[in-house]
């Protein structure tokens, strides 16, 4: 067994004083020493990626456009005045919590009809349902784009063809709305289901058994046995689902530019806009930053209720 | 000639190297390389072969200059080219020489080498480049870049003769023929002409296809309207003109009208809608460059053949045509800039640009008046002389426009870029506000940006 660092140095100075080499020995032979060492590719993965990409955006959004002088929180105070952003902060909530929620109950849904097919039929089904989430979300939107497409939509030619009226899926702001939420959700589904599935395979057998002698029917099944030891999955996808949700960029960016009337702009689409696009990086910055509250809030409640769940159980 | 000239240094490390080369005894390829190296990253263009123009002159002059030039083409797609720029300004690295969006040449302007003395020499040859080019590349009276041909456009209307005739009664051929003088009836060539003759297409089935989305087609031809009716929203110093301002509700209302007869769906239009809607034969008449034209060519020439390009209809305060122009711009950080502008005003000459005016199939418009009589424009067809009307030209009686102008240009491209002149007629038209409710929404978004 190794020395540990602390005996070390306790029988060390009373026979010798410290030379250097030796010092830096004991100092690597330390635990804390190692594990730092072995953590440091992942600090300056986290400090390279994360950390100063975030820092510097917050400086940046406290600059003025020129990006030539501090101008404080007045970026954050011009946006909170503008009407344009108000309505992005709104729509993001809406496309953001609608799509989640959505995804969570057709996650849930498929989860279980997977559930009870057999094995062996199960993965290419398994592999099907996966393919939304597999193919690239620029791509598929763009497949996407060309069914809503304002003049050749195929949708619109099924539609007529069974002679229903074409809809204006991308020129009239409430179907607008609907088409983006429509697109993430049928991009982000296969990823609940999958977790869902994952965790219903995890759930004991004998804890059905147990319930079906008490005479649960299915549905009591789901409410008493299922759902409560899925809870901490489920909080932790529809956390994780929520800030790729609230930070999606391409759905909208290629469906419809924000449009019609900035009625369909998340914080990623506005804030490219306005960012880059528009060459005020500081307030394209600040957009951003939107979002990190709004997520901290929510991340902070679920997590909490994750950490009281493990506590319980343990 | 001028545009041949290289620095003095550029001279010495070009003998420098010859001198090197023979004392080393190491082989001379060509002298290519001895005058340092040149790397710009140009506009891809969608014409294809367009870039061969570029990239014949920039060899041919690499070779007589001795100088070795790199070339980068990036496209526009997914704002690429904006992206390589922002992240050059940001790095303060990157290539010598850059094509801009028109926007970028004031964003970046403080970055930017002065090139005076290139358009100088320009102008002294050529006569004066047309104001809105230098609008958008002049910043605190330094030309910050160098309007260029490749890639810069107009957006005439380009009309489908046959339907116009059958049923709006419009010969427009007879009325702007291929030639240097207008037609008969060209003076009636008006946006109350056109707004009728897009009532009497849209009852035939074949609506105008103009868009009015977010993207540049839309903003430039609504932009190209509310100047011809001398509605502008801000005035130089970016001040919004817009309480009172009874010639913006009168285009507004103008705006609204003409919606009711296009297609339904014209508020998600993207800058492909309206090629899309022309090539298929579903429509009478967009406002595009040639190139909805040159597909229709390829794709659809049985709708090519009917297609015939017209300047844009006149208003009360005149006749405006949307440009919208690329601008070489020589980074400030850039390693060779004596070099760079060298080659840049090499490809500014009339042989130069008539070449990459050729090459385009007629696509790209120079940025001197002098220049718009390139015989490329006369022969290309079907029909022959098709195009012959898609440069300025004097028996026009109009003015090159971009939209916001003459708003500075950092406020200019934020209103732009986030189409503030579509989103006024939609909010009234789509949206069911009242136009002084519309214009309220249009004076707060202005003074919010200005902000900061």
């Amino acid at each position: 067994m190794a020395l540990d660092a602390t005996t070390v140095t306790a029988a060390g100075p009373a026979a010798a004083p410290p030379r250097t080499g030796v010092t830096l020995h004991r100092i690597a032979r330390r635990r804390s020493t190692i594990a730092f060492l072995m953590a440091l590719p992942l600090i300056a993965v986290i400090a390279g990626l994360v950390a100063w990409p975030a820092g510097y955006a917050i400086y940046l959004s406290t600059l003025n456009r020129r990006m030539t002088s501090f101008i404080g929180l007045d970026n954050f105070q011009i946006l909170l005045e503008s009407e344009t952003f108000r309505m992005v902060i709104w729509q993001s909530c809406i496309f953001a919590i609608s799509a989640v929620v959505l995804k969570a109950l057709l996650g849930f849904w498929l989860a279980h009809m997977l559930h009870h097919i057999p094995t062996k039929g199960q993965r290419i089904w398994r592999g099907l349902l996966l393919l939304p989430w597999v193919v690239p979300p620029a791509l598929s939107t763009l497949g996407w784009w060309w069914m809503f497409d304002p003049s050749y939509s195929s949708l619109n030619w099924l539609l007529n063809a069974v002679g229903a009226p074409s809809v204006p899926w991308l020129g009239e702001p409430g179907w607008a709305r609907a088409s983006v939420i429509i697109v993430n959700v049928w991009a982000g589904t296969p990823f609940f289901m999958i977790m869902y599935l994952a965790a219903l395979k995890s759930v004991p057998d004998q804890l059905y058994e147990a319930a079906a002698i008490d005479g649960a029917t299915g549905w009591q099944g789901l409410r008493y046995v299922t759902l409560p030891m899925m809870r901490n999955i489920i909080s932790i996808t529809v956390l994780f689902s929520l800030i790729v949700t609230f930070a999606n960029y391409d759905i909208v960016r290629v469906l419809t530019n924000g449009g019609p009337r900035d009625l369909t702009h998340v914080f990623a689409s506005y804030a490219f806009q306005v960012g880059v696009l528009s060459g005020n990086i500081p307030r394209g910055a600040a957009v951003s930053l939107f979002m990190f509250p709004l997520l901290a809030v929510v991340a902070f409640f679920i997590l909490r209720g994750v950490n009281q769940r493990n506590r319980e159980m343990a | 000639m001028a545009g041949n000239r290289i620095g003095r240094r550029g001279m010495l490390r070009s003998g420098a190297g010859v001198v090197a080369a023979g004392a080393l005894g190491a082989p001379m390829v060509h002298a290519q390389g001895t005058g340092g190296t040149v790397r710009i990253a140009f506009w891809d263009h969608w014409v294809p072969g367009g870039n061969d123009a570029l990239k014949q002159l920039c060899a041919k002059w690499g070779e007589q200059n001795r100088v070795n030039v790199q070339l980068d083409f990036i496209n526009t797609t997914g704002n690429q080219l904006q992206l390589t720029a922002a992240a050059q300004a940001q790095s303060r690295n990157g290539h010598d020489a850059i094509s801009l969006t028109p926007w970028d040449v004031g964003a970046y302007a403080d970055q930017l080498e002065p090139v005076d003395d290139v358009i100088e020499r320009l102008i002294g040859k050529y006569g004066p480049i047309n104001p809105i080019a230098e609008y958008l590349a002049k910043h605190g009276g330094k030309w910050r870049g160098v309007p260029a041909t490749s890639g810069t456009q107009t957006k005439p209307a380009c009309v489908r003769y046959d339907l116009f005739e059958q049923h709006a009664g419009i010969d427009i051929r007879a009325m702007w023929p291929a030639e240097g003088k207008p037609g008969p009836g060209a003076d009636a060539w008006n946006w109350d002409t056109f707004l009728k003759a897009a009532e009497a297409c849209h009852k035939a089935n074949v609506p105008f296809g103009l868009p009015m989305g977010q993207f540049s087609d839309a903003v430039d031809w609504v932009g190209a309207l509310f100047l011809s009716y001398g509605a502008q929203i801000t005035d130089e110093k970016g001040n919004p003109t817009i309480k009172g301002n009874d010639k913006l509700k009168q285009v507004l209302d103008y705006a609204v009208r003409l919606s009711k007869f296009l297609p339904n769906d014209v508020w998600a239009w993207d800058d492909a809608s309206n090629n899309r809607a022309l090539i298929s034969g579903r429509s009478a008449l967009v406002f595009n460059p040639p190139s909805a034209w040159a597909v229709a060519k390829r794709d659809a020439p049985q709708v090519a053949e009917k297609c015939w390009t017209v300047p844009m209809p006149a208003g009360p305060a005149g006749r405006f045509l949307a440009y919208l122009p690329f601008t070489t711009g020589v980074w400030a950080f850039g390693k060779n800039k004596a070099a760079t502008k060298a080659l840049l005003e090499f490809l500014g000459q009339r042989e130069s640009a008539e070449f990459t005016t050729n090459t385009s199939g007629g696509y790209d418009i120079p940025p001197f008046a002098s220049m718009a009589d390139f015989p490329v424009w006369t022969t290309q067809g079907p029909p022959p002389g098709t195009i012959y009307n898609y440069p300025l030209k004097p028996h026009h009686q109009a003015k090159y426009s971009i939209a916001y102008s003459p708003a500075p240009a950092e406020l200019a491209s934020q209103m732009y870029v986030q189409a503030l002149n579509t989103k006024v007629i939609a909010r009234v038209a789509q949206g069911g506000e009242s136009a002084d409710q519309a214009m309220g929404w249009l004076e707060r978004e202005i003074n919010n940006m200005r902000r900061g």
